[in-house]
């Protein structure tokens, strides 16, 4: 049997600095971001007393979410053992790594009390689903650490089929505790469904295969290593097929909650006279996140294309976030049912309102900087990346 | 250059990683439970509120909402938004959709007996007292903001600003997490809330709602009473009637 080998990049030209520098730019304007608005409060921020998770939280839980998906290509290698993913493994578990980094910062910084991280680590609820995110998501690290150490080390390899059933499971056990966060809320009409733990798993493969996509495409492309045909059309097939699974559960997550007539409420609000939220749903999330990735992902003419595919995993990428911002905030800007049978004229029940601003976003950005500059750095110094990823070799794989 | 990092540097790094959670991990079991009153406070008592929606005029509430901000000093906030400033009590006007009748009625945290803020918040900080009112620890609230999701009252605010000259009893803070404490400070000395002693009719009534001689006992027992979304099981501590 060939062995793969994986190389290190070289990491010296021109455009690896100018990366480096521009990521490296955005992470020092979110850190500023973070400055200003602790220095001030948040109310320089968007949020206000009923939106109180605005666009930061839509970052983090994008880069969560993805993370968890991004370690599906190593745990299809391994758990399913299909050896085309084999050299691929690798990168999907540092992208996932990274991308849970990025999302983690986000989070953390977008805190009230940043200086009480302490806190958090120390005083643990145990009933609070919060507090065992936190514990999934530093045992997330300790696993895909493990996980890529049984990778490298060759002594190791005999163990990563069974770590990676570890890791495979811990990321599905994250994923149901980061849907849960809003299935636990009972009394917001948008959030009361136990779908949202499975349709944020199916999320977390489509949003996590996206990144991957293109950070694999980009990296062999910058780097002017081979990637053949075959390994990218695999994925390509692959993406499609969650797509088509995250539009499969939306259906049902509301058609389920049209068939309760407590939830009527808010469906009208989403799918029909929610102004920006409607529009973004069906607009954002359905067409140009859902659609149109499809149809380019599956239509005879756009099929082949590397640079479709490139555009479609870019597309589900905006559309994931358009879709986090339409659950997070639109679940919150409209107004929880205090007196069922009774109209609320005064004081309460009007749809909030949220203003984005400019700090938000660049705390969110620098999330996805880090998380890319983190795979940048370590692709230089680990040999992460396999250095050809030819049809051939691919074949050879794909046959065992 | 050397390639900086060979594999035996990375799984050093990974092992340092492992360590450091490690010891995360292990500040769970450090876990203190945080005990805020020092008083006497037990399960023997429950406080609550009970609101007549028929005698409480608009007047009177305006009047509570103001004896709230100066007895716990939120309200003068100067940068935030309105949408941003605190709000313990609200001011609400609701119309039965069959009847068109009008009511008013002050809201405010309902001191849950199941409370939903209590659960989800991570750090304990969110509390729930042996005598049934529920309160947010300023120290250990790292203002997640989760319990304001979960709250179905929309009880709780954040503190968007940096505040001076608080209330000594009411040490609140820039980004941290407040809501009604039924005037704890004030009910531990064996006073009233300052809400309910701004009305001067009998339209709310506090009290303990298992002493069997106290007011509101006694008047829960013979008017009908609702809880806001008695749905959700919280047992609220605050009552209605006439809604
Ligand atoms: S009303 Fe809200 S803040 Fe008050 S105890 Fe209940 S859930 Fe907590
Ligand atoms: S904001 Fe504070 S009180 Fe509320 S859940 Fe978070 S830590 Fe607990």
């Amino acid at each position: 049997m060939s062995n793969i080998r994986f190389e290190q990049i070289e990491g010296k030209s021109l455009g690896f600095y100018i990366l480096i520098t521009g990521l490296g730019i955005l992470i020092l304007a979110a850190l500023g971001s973070v400055y200003y608005v602790e220095h001030h409060g948040h109310f320089v921020t968007g949020m206000n007393n009923r939106i109180v998770w605005g666009m930061p939280h839509v970052f983090a839980l994008f880069l969560i979410v993805a993370a968890s998906g991004a370690l599906n290509v190593a745990s299809i290698s391994s758990v399913f053992n299909k050896k085309l993913y084999k050299p691929l493994s690798r990168l999907s578990g540092l992208v996932a790594l990274s991308l849970l980094a990025g999302g983690l910062m986000v989070l953390v910084l977008d805190l009230g009390r940043i200086d009480r991280l302490i806190v958090a680590m120390t005083e643990y609820n145990f009933k609070s689903i919060f507090a065992w995110n936190i514990i999934l998501y530093n045992g997330f690290f300790v696993v895909v650490a493990i996980y890529l150490w049984m990778m490298f080390e060759r002594r190791m390899n005999k163990f990563s089929h069974k770590v990676g059933l570890v890791a495979f499971s811990w990321r599905l056990i994250l994923t149901t505790g980061t849907g849960s966060i809003f299935g636990f809320l009972v009394a917001r009409q948008a959030y009361d469904a136990v779908i949202m733990a499975p349709m944020f798993i199916i999320m977390s493969f489509s949003f996590g295969l996206a990144s991957f996509i293109l950070i694999l495409m980009a990296s062999y492309k910058w780097t002017n290593r081979p990637l053949g045909n075959i390994i990218v059309n695999r994925l390509r097939n692959l993406l499609g097929v969650f797509v088509a699974a995250v539009m499969y559960f939306v259906a049902v997550y509301h058609l389920g909650n049209l068939y309760l007539a407590e939830n009527t409420g808010i469906e009208n609000f989403i799918l029909f006279d929610g102004g920006i939220y409607t529009k973004l749903f069906w607009y954002g999330q359905i067409i140009l996140g859902g659609i149109v990735p499809m149809v380019l992902i599956y239509h005879p003419i756009t099929k082949g294309d590397r640079s479709m595919l490139g555009l479609s995993s870019v597309l589900i990428i905006i559309g994931g976030f358009i879709q986090l911002y339409v659950i997070i905030i639109g679940g919150q800007a409209y107004p929880m049912e205090l007196f069922p049978g009774k109209e609320v004229l005064e004081g309460y029940g009007d749809i909030a309102q949220y203003l984005v601003s400019l700090p938000e976003v660049f705390l969110g950005i620098g999330g996805i900087a880090l998380a890319i500059i983190i795979v940048t750095f370590l692709v230089k110094f680990l040999a992460f990346l396999p250095e050809s990823l030819e049809d051939d070799l691919a074949d050879l794989y794909y046959k065992r | 250059m050397n390639k900086a990092l060979n594999r035996r540097d990375f799984i050093k790094i990974m092992n340092a990683t492992t360590t450091g959670v490690a010891i995360v991990a292990s500040g769970i079991t450090l876990t203190t439970f945080a005990s805020v009153s020092e008083t006497p406070v037990t399960n023997k008592k429950r406080w609550g509120l009970l609101i007549d929606t028929n005698k409480l005029t608009e007047t009177d509430i305006d009047g509570m909402v103001n004896a709230c901000q100066q007895e716990q000093g939120w309200g003068t906030e100067i940068r935030s938004t309105s949408s941003q400033k605190p709000g313990w009590i609200k001011k609400l006007k609701i119309k039965d959709k069959a009847t068109n009748k009008v009511s008013n009625l002050a809201l405010m945290c309902q001191h849950c007996e199941e409370p939903p803020c209590v659960d989800v918040c991570p750090t304990n900080a969110s509390m729930k007292r042996e005598d049934g009112i529920v309160l947010v620890d300023k120290h250990l609230c790292i203002g997640c903001r989760y319990c304001m999701m979960a709250c179905p009252y929309d009880a709780r605010s954040f503190v968007h600003e940096t505040l001076n000259n608080q209330k000594e009893h009411m040490p609140r803070g820039k980004g941290t997490v407040e809501a009604c404490t039924m005037c704890v400070h004030k009910v531990d000395k064996g006073e009233t809330p300052a809400c309910v002693e701004s009305v001067n009719s009998e339209a709310v009534i506090f009290g303990n709602l298992y002493d069997e001689s106290s007011q509101i006992n006694q008047t829960l027992k013979i008017v009908q009473s609702s809880q806001i979304r008695a749905d959700l099981n919280l047992n609220t501590g605050v009552r209605y009637s006439g809604i």
